[in-house]
């Protein structure tokens, strides 16, 4: 235990020393994880299959994005605009959560597919009579976060230590992260915890029991958007110019791949997909290039090309060969078992 | 006093009229049997009572309290509890985690004495505490769906067909439980196909037939009736 904490806090030095870049990807990769974890609360504990939910990662990103940037001239704290983003975006969870509470399985997926996809389109429109978004020019220019006299956009050294930019996100994102982690775990062993796990297994027998299916299904919404809001205001900080572009449909598939992959239902099998398919398409950059011309001289196949296939086949595998994901939670495993050896 | 009471109580699915306007009342203490073939419309009456039902129309009262317009849930936390019709056990939690889901609505301190109270009803239950309630027998699924409604410590305990797919050994053993039950103080209302081990075990009975309440009375006297001999208990009067 101290020994990962220990490693995790000397982690981005060492990255530094290959390049900011790896730092980049890292905060990335943290940005995905917390994503991944909220869509974890919907898909993994409630059972609703959400194929939008890019688009509170979006909501939370532009509420940033607008509330500190020269786009309408307002500057605000990042604490205040950060938990403002968490509010809008569960308050759009609760929003998509309310029409579709009596669908369920493929009609949600529709449903939720439909409303990541008006996000992004109203994003791309709203330039126009009102520009409120600026279009698909997106907004530059974005704060950085700033606590007290430091800035995140600048290196200090400390300790002897070079603290640039990326380093400072890292650990504002590792310590972010930490506490997901621990809401997380507190969630899944509460009684909404229960309540989500009844709703998934039985909505009739979870009712019977006295549980307010629609409030508790509400609340999954609202609460795993409220992740993805952070992460997008944590997005916006970093990058420093958000469009509609970077919140597309793919966006949300990969978050589900990463849940999906690395086990439904388990914090710590979610983070281990999320972390994989982060890293592993950067690894990919920097290797297939390389790779293609020393064997062949010149490059055949565009390292995206080969992404998406390993990406594909990575699937394919892990679905036939571990269908509760890389790491599957405890009940999924069970289902898994009670399934073959029920000869029904 | 009524415990539960139902007046032109109405089930509609899309055009169809599954239940046609019937009146029920259920008294604290007794164990009525709500009986009838395939299709009348008994199972649809429980879900309405238990506000499962969708579409539906007349008034329901519940101890004095009009719930018409009350949603499951909170029905079920007003102590109004029911056991589904297959069971509705958890499959993928366990017998514990399933029967805690029984109290979920609870608060209070008694819920682990109630659970060993459970286990003292079901020995089989406790041996199984692990397991999960996917891969018990039927009979174990059946108990532990009754041990989960107990745990909610209900007024009035409302099942729907517990002898369903049962062996009749099983069954026997079930309405043994479920008379004990109700010697212990729980009101219950017990839908069933079975009609002759329903009305051996029930003080009062209804009998439906599409969709209305044709007969009702003493269980022990419509036991006796001829037209539900007939109907019902496979005995032929004619000759």
């Amino acid at each position: 235990m101290v020994l990962v904490a220990l490693a995790l806090l000397a982690l981005p030095f060492a990255l530094a020393g290959a390049g900011t870049t790896w730092v980049r990807v890292t905060n990335l990769a943290i940005l995905f994880i917390l994503l991944s974890l909220g869509l974890n609360i919907v898909v993994g504990f409630a059972g609703l299959l959400d194929l939008g939910y890019i688009a509170f990662y979006a909501v939370g990103a532009y509420v940033y994005a607008l509330l500190a940037s020269p786009h309408f001239g307002i500057h605000w704290p990042f604490w205040v605009i950060l938990p403002l983003g968490a509010l809008v975006a569960a308050l759009f969870g609760a929003l998509l959560g309310a029409p579709t509470l009596k669908l369920r399985g493929d009609y949600l997926a529709i449903v939720t597919l439909g409303f990541g996809e008006i996000v992004r389109i109203f994003l791309n429109n709203l330039g126009s009579p009102v520009n409120i978004t600026n279009g698909p020019r997106g907004i530059a220019r974005i704060d950085a976060i700033r606590i007290g006299e430091l800035s995140f956009a600048r290196t200090d050294s400390f300790l002897g230590l070079d603290f640039s930019g990326p380093i400072k996100y890292y650990f504002l994102l590792l310590a972010m992260l930490v506490a997901v982690i621990f809401i997380n775990l507190r969630l899944q062993n509460s009684r909404i915890g229960r309540a989500w796990e009844a709703v998934r297994e039985d909505e009739i027998a979870a009712r019977a029991m006295g549980i307010d299916t629609t409030r508790i299904k509400l609340l999954a919404f609202a609460m795993g958007a409220s992740f993805a809001g952070v992460a997008g205001g944590m997005f916006a900080a970093i990058q420093g110019f958000i469009s509609p572009e970077s919140f597309v449909l793919v966006e949300s598939v990969m978050v589900l791949s990463m849940v999906v992959l690395g086990g439904m239902g388990n914090i710590w099998g979610v983070i281990l997909g999320a972390l994989l398919l982060s890293f592993v398409p950067e690894l990919l950059r920097y290797t297939v290039q390389p790779l293609q011309q020393y064997f062949f001289g010149r490059m055949l196949i565009d390292p995206e090309v080969i992404r998406m296939l390993i990406f594909g086949f990575a699937l394919v595998l892990v679905m036939s060969f571990r269908p509760g994901g890389l790491w599957p939670s405890a009940v999924r495993k069970r289902e898994l078992a009670a399934r073959s050896e029920d000869p029904a | 006093m009524s415990i539960l009471e139902a007046q032109g109580l109405e089930v509609h699915y899309g055009g169809i009229r599954a239940v046609k306007g019937i009146d029920l009342h259920i008294d604290a203490g007794e164990l009525v049997c709500l009986i009838g073939a395939n299709g009348a419309g008994k199972s649809s009456t429980l879900r309405a009572l238990a506000g499962l039902a969708a579409d539906t129309a007349g008034r329901v009262t519940y101890v004095g309290r009009d719930i018409t317009a009350l949603p499951a849930f909170e029905r079920a936390r007003a102590g109004l509890a029911m056991v589904p019709e297959g069971r509705g056990v958890f499959a993928q939690l366990s017998v514990d985690e399933n029967l805690r889901m029984g109290a979920y609505a609870r608060r209070d301190e008694g819920i682990a004495a109630d659970r060993e109270e459970v286990f003292t009803l079901f020995p089989r239950l406790r041996e199984r505490r692990h397991q999960t309630g996917g891969t018990l027998s039927g009979g174990e699924q059946q108990m532990l769906a009754l041990g989960r409604a107990l745990l909610s410590r209900p007024k009035l305990l409302m099942l729907d067909e517990p002898s369903m797919g049962l062996a009749p050994l099983v069954v026997r053993r079930i309405f043994e439980v479920i008379r004990d039950i109700n010697a212990r103080g729980v009101t219950v209302l017990l839908v069933e196909q079975n009609a002759k081990a329903a009305l051996q075990l029930a003080t009062r009975a209804y009998v439906m037939e599409s969709g209305l309440i044709t007969l009702e009375g003493e269980a022990r006297s419509l036991l006796d009736d001829p037209k539900v001999r007939e109907a019902y208990l496979g005995e032929s009067i004619a000759s």
